[in-house]
């Protein structure tokens, strides 16, 4: 039994969902009890999906375990498939029904549809939501892979993409870039999976000459079958950075035969300028805390160091299947890794090294706004504004341009900075203010001053009630200022000089919201 | 799964008949993110899975990261397979979460799926443990799940496990006002008030704001439900001696005034001073809500099943906005705490108990109302079918019960459609 605030990870059924939602065609019905339909949520309120996930729940009741909650699963895939249509299934159970054991791959088997149906193991009470997302695009690759290579003399050289998901921390515009990667090379994209593909395009898999895996924790295990079963290489460098891109595009090129010299050539990333401006040398040996996901986390650790100049005070992560790795990193930078999904650890971690900035998932975002600290988000989880309108990718020579901005942004600026260390005393650059260039938070912004009309000879004097002014101090903090300014110039209207809670509320009543 | 038995409809004019199939609510467990802000230092400890912890949080959003007062004990592998004592596990858990917080007075060992299927005995455990932590902490303990529980049904399933620990009202006391339900603190305020000018001197609120203030209970106890989600707490009240007061819920000016002059009755209070008390705040409603009729008048509206507020919001947006209602769906009817709102309801309305999602959604495609009501996983798949949706758990954290919540009521309903109106992309 684990004491948890907050968690890094789902359970592994998020992780199935997430294939499911990036898919097309392919249909999810998993045995779960009603609570478990929050899971719609993540995908169509934080990612802003325009339609409900491909998942029908079981839902069943207490008053159904006695009775028969395996004809409720057969009824549900036979419905599903019914309405759906899909190309093919999965199936599975989520934590509660992994206790009541009703074999769901067995049941769903039973019904003898006309489709795949592949079932899911995913152990609710021993995994988590990244390996439930691996496990469950290896059963798929495994189960509906196939295609034949042409000759390589007849044709450009062509790749699969693999990794990115629905929920995936900007993996739809990371898939943009290294696309666009990719084509500038001349090689071809045979199949993009999980997001965007259908089943049948898991059976053209085997047509390609390599795949590149771009989120180890959910591809790797997929790609290493394909590996084995095809013959297919794969490229494992992450391409996050400017030196880990130009090593992608050099392993990528290497594989496919072509010369990477064309897309390498000029500065195809503005981030190496950037850093040897000498604006940016107030940037030499911030103290910078990473936490996050491995592939996320690894990256970062690596850029901050190398490509900003930064001092990695602190490095870790969640993902216990890549501790090795992290640990191996975090020995680089002199400093033991912090290999945890406890949220209290991390935020001791965080207090202890005492850095200048935090680079973490949306629970670190929490932390240092708790200490103060300025942050910025890097990896899952995340939350709806880490899902930008705009194109914002992580990977490759733009994704490097996102970075500086992003990790440069909360931080005060060289001369503010020098200012503060000037004037301590100074009302406004003293060590507790926020960077200039950023909003204040908690602050009570001052009330909005009402203007009387001209036409008004004598302003009156407004008097607050006691019992008002307390009533004023229970509306939110960041509509107080309006509500007060509403209230008086209702006031002043009507030649009220005592404002009491009536006249708060009859104003209330006047203007709406 | 997709029996539709019509019901007998109370003599109410109602067309109520129920549905079975997928669902897509919350469970009680949601419950959770308003309560822990109600009882101030009450701590909520979910015995459950890593879903559990997920949906909380993302419930929850990011909005309360500040200083969580709830949190998850999740079982593992080790806790299932018998190798170590679970109970011996969660006071281990409760021990650490106890030093770490000495502020908590109040601490709800919170039942979920996995913990009611494995048949954690939470009652005894909150006993034992309230026993060992005697007397800086009291131990109390719920059930939040899912096979249980419906999202509102948590709060029902939480305040009711307080009354047992209410104290006894003296015998032969004089008759006091006991109104049930989680309130935001300015309602509570207003209602308060409202109380007092009536005449209406003992006036007590479930759940208090301190763990410590609950208030006593007894033959003397008149209750009146402030949320229409609380059968269960309402029955053991019952048990306790207390006597419910029938009434239409305090949403929208006319709810308000029914639920009001329902107690007001209860006490004896002339209707000559209870018109009196209540002008001011009639008034008002009547001015506020004024700004939102022509938005809502004769806007056709669904409700997909949620909170069980969905009768009294429907009757609302019917009687005091004009608008019409296709279908109100609810989790949930308790028939005799609604009687009043059915009978308020337009004759003919189609109320639908239980969810059959993809019939209901079918249906609602087939309507294309004007706004639909409906939970946060389905509202922007509609809004992306070009249906105006109003997500319903904001009727859950926004102060919307009485006469100065009213416009805030109509104008939570209003936006959505002002929006489409305004944008021009």
């Amino acid at each position: 039994m684990q004491l948890t605030l907050w968690t890094y990870e789902g359970p592994p059924h998020i992780g199935a969902m997430r294939i499911a939602t990036a898919m097309r065609g392919l249909h999810y019905v998993l045995h779960a009890p009603q609570g478990d339909t929050y899971a719609d949520l993540l995908f169509t309120m934080i990612e802003r999906r325009d339609a409900r996930p491909p998942v029908t729940y079981t839902t069943f009741q207490a008053r159904d375990l006695g009775a028969d909650t395996a004809a409720i699963f057969q009824n549900a895939v036979a419905e599903a498939y019914e309405r759906f249509r899909p190309e093919a299934m999965i199936v599975g159970a989520s934590c509660t029904a992994e206790l009541i054991q009703d074999d769901p791959g067995g049941l769903a088997r039973a019904l003898d549809l006309p489709i795949p149906v592949i079932p899911l193991e995913l152990p609710a009470y021993q995994k988590k939501e990244n390996w439930g997302a691996s496990e469950t695009f290896y059963r798929l690759v495994r189960a509906l892979a196939g295609g034949d290579r042409a000759l390589r003399t007849e044709r450009r050289p062509i790749c699969n993409i693999l990794g990115p998901t629905a929920l995936g921390f900007r993996h739809r515009d990371d898939l943009i870039e290294i696309t666009r990667i990719i084509a500038a090379l001349g090689i071809d994209v045979n199949v993009v999976a999980p997001l965007g593909a259908a089943p049948a395009d898991l059976g053209r898999l085997g047509a390609a000459d390599f795949n590149v895996v771009l989120y180890p924790e959910i591809a790797r295990a997929a790609a290493l079958h394909l590996q084995k079963t095809f013959g297919q290489p794969m490229v494992e460098t992450v391409p996050i950075g400017v030196r880990a891109t130009i090593r992608f595009v050099e392993e990528v090129a290497a594989l496919a035969g072509v010369d990477p010299a064309p897309v390498l050539a000029g500065a195809p990333s503005r981030l190496p300028w950037y850093s040897r401006s000498v604006d940016s040398t107030y940037l030499t040996d911030k103290r910078v805390f990473i936490f996050g996901d491995a592939t996320h986390a690894l990256a970062a650790a690596r850029i901050a160091a190398a490509e900003l100049g930064f001092r990695v005070v602190g490095l870790g992560t969640y993902t216990r299947e890549f501790a090795r790795e992290v640990r191996a990193e975090a020995a680089l930078h002199g400093i033991e890794a912090t290999i945890t999904d406890d949220y209290l650890d991390v935020e001791a971690a965080i207090q202890a090294a005492q850095p200048d900035l935090v680079l973490g998932t949306q629970m670190e975002r929490h932390i240092a706004k708790r200490m103060g600290l300025p942050c910025a988000v890097i990896s899952a989880p995340i939350h709806v504004q880490d899902f930008p309108a705009r194109h914002s990718p992580q990977m490759g020579f733009e994704g490097a341009n996102v970075i500086f901005d992003t990790w440069v942004h909360p931080l005060m600026m060289g001369l503010e900075e020098h200012l503060l260390g000037m004037f301590r005393e100074d009302a406004e650059f003293h060590g507790g203010a926020a960077p200039s260039h950023l909003p204040r938070h908690g602050v009570d912004p001052a009330p909005v001053v009402v203007e009387a009309p001209a036409a008004q000879a004598e302003p009156i004097l407004l008097t607050w009630a006691t019992d008002a002014e307390k009533e004023l101090k229970k509306i939110p903090f960041f509509v107080r200022g309006k509500a007060r300014a509403n209230t008086e110039r209702f006031a002043r209207e009507r030649a009220l000089p005592l404002i009491t809670v009536e006249t708060l509320y009859d104003a209330k009543a006047h203007f709406g919201r | 799964m997709n029996a539709h038995a019509p019901l007998p409809s109370l003599g109410t004019g109602c067309d109520i008949r129920q549905e079975r199939g997928q669902r897509a609510v919350f469970c009680g467990l949601t419950g959770i993110v308003w309560l822990h802000r109600k009882i101030q230092d009450a701590f909520f400890l979910v015995v459950g899975s890593r879903t559990c912890a997920h949906l909380i949080q993302s419930a929850a959003g990011v909005m309360i990261f500040a200083e969580p007062r709830f949190a998850t004990a999740i079982l593992d592998e080790r806790d299932l397979a018998g190798l170590v004592d679970a109970n011996e596990e969660l006071d281990r858990v409760v021990r650490r979460l106890i030093e770490r917080r000495p502020d908590i007075r109040l601490l709800f060992l919170v039942g979920s799926c996995p913990s009611e299927v494995i048949k954690l005995d939470l009652p005894r455990a909150a006993q034992r443990l309230s026993r060992s932590f005697h007397p800086e902490v009291r131990v109390l303990s719920y059930s939040g799940s899912g096979i249980e529980t419906t999202f509102t049904q948590g709060e029902d399933a939480c305040l009711a496990s307080l009354v047992p620990e209410m104290p006894r009202a003296a015998e032969g006391a004089p008759p006091s006002l006991l109104v049930v339900g989680a309130l935001a603190d300015v309602v509570e305020d207003q209602f308060a008030r409202l109380f007092s000018e009536l005449g209406i001197a003992d006036v007590a609120f479930l759940p208090a704001r301190r763990a410590g203030a609950l208030p006593a209970v007894g033959a003397n106890t008149r209750m009146l439900l402030a949320q229409p989600f609380l059968a269960e707490t309402a029955r053991v009240l019952e048990a306790r001696g207390a006597t419910r007061i029938a009434a239409p819920f305090p949403l929208g000016a006319e709810g308000t005034t029914g639920w009001l002059e329902a107690a007001a009755e209860a006490f004896g209070v002339r209707p000559d001073h209870f018109a009196r008390v209540t002008a001011p705040g009639r008034a008002r409603a009547a001015v506020a809500l004024d700004l939102y009729r022509e938005r809502l008048a004769a806007k056709r509206v669904f409700f997909f099943p949620d909170s069980q507020l969905e009768l009294p919001l429907a009757r609302f947006l019917s009687r005091e906005m004009g608008a019409e209602l296709i279908e109100v769906g609810t989790p949930y009817l308790h028939r005799q705490h609604h009687a009043p709102e059915l009978a308020l309801l337009p004759a003919g309305t189609q109320v639908v108990e239980g969810q059959n999602l993809d019939a209901q959604m079918d249906r609602c495609r087939a309507a294309r109302p004007d706004l639909t009501i409906c939970g946060l996983g389905l509202a922007n798949p509609l809004e992306a079918e070009g249906l105006a949706t109003k997500w319903s758990i904001e009727l859950l954290f926004t102060p919307i019960q009485g006469y100065d919540q009213a416009g805030d009521l109509a104008e939570l309903f209003a936006r959505p459609l002002k929006r489409r109106a305004r944008l021009e992309v």
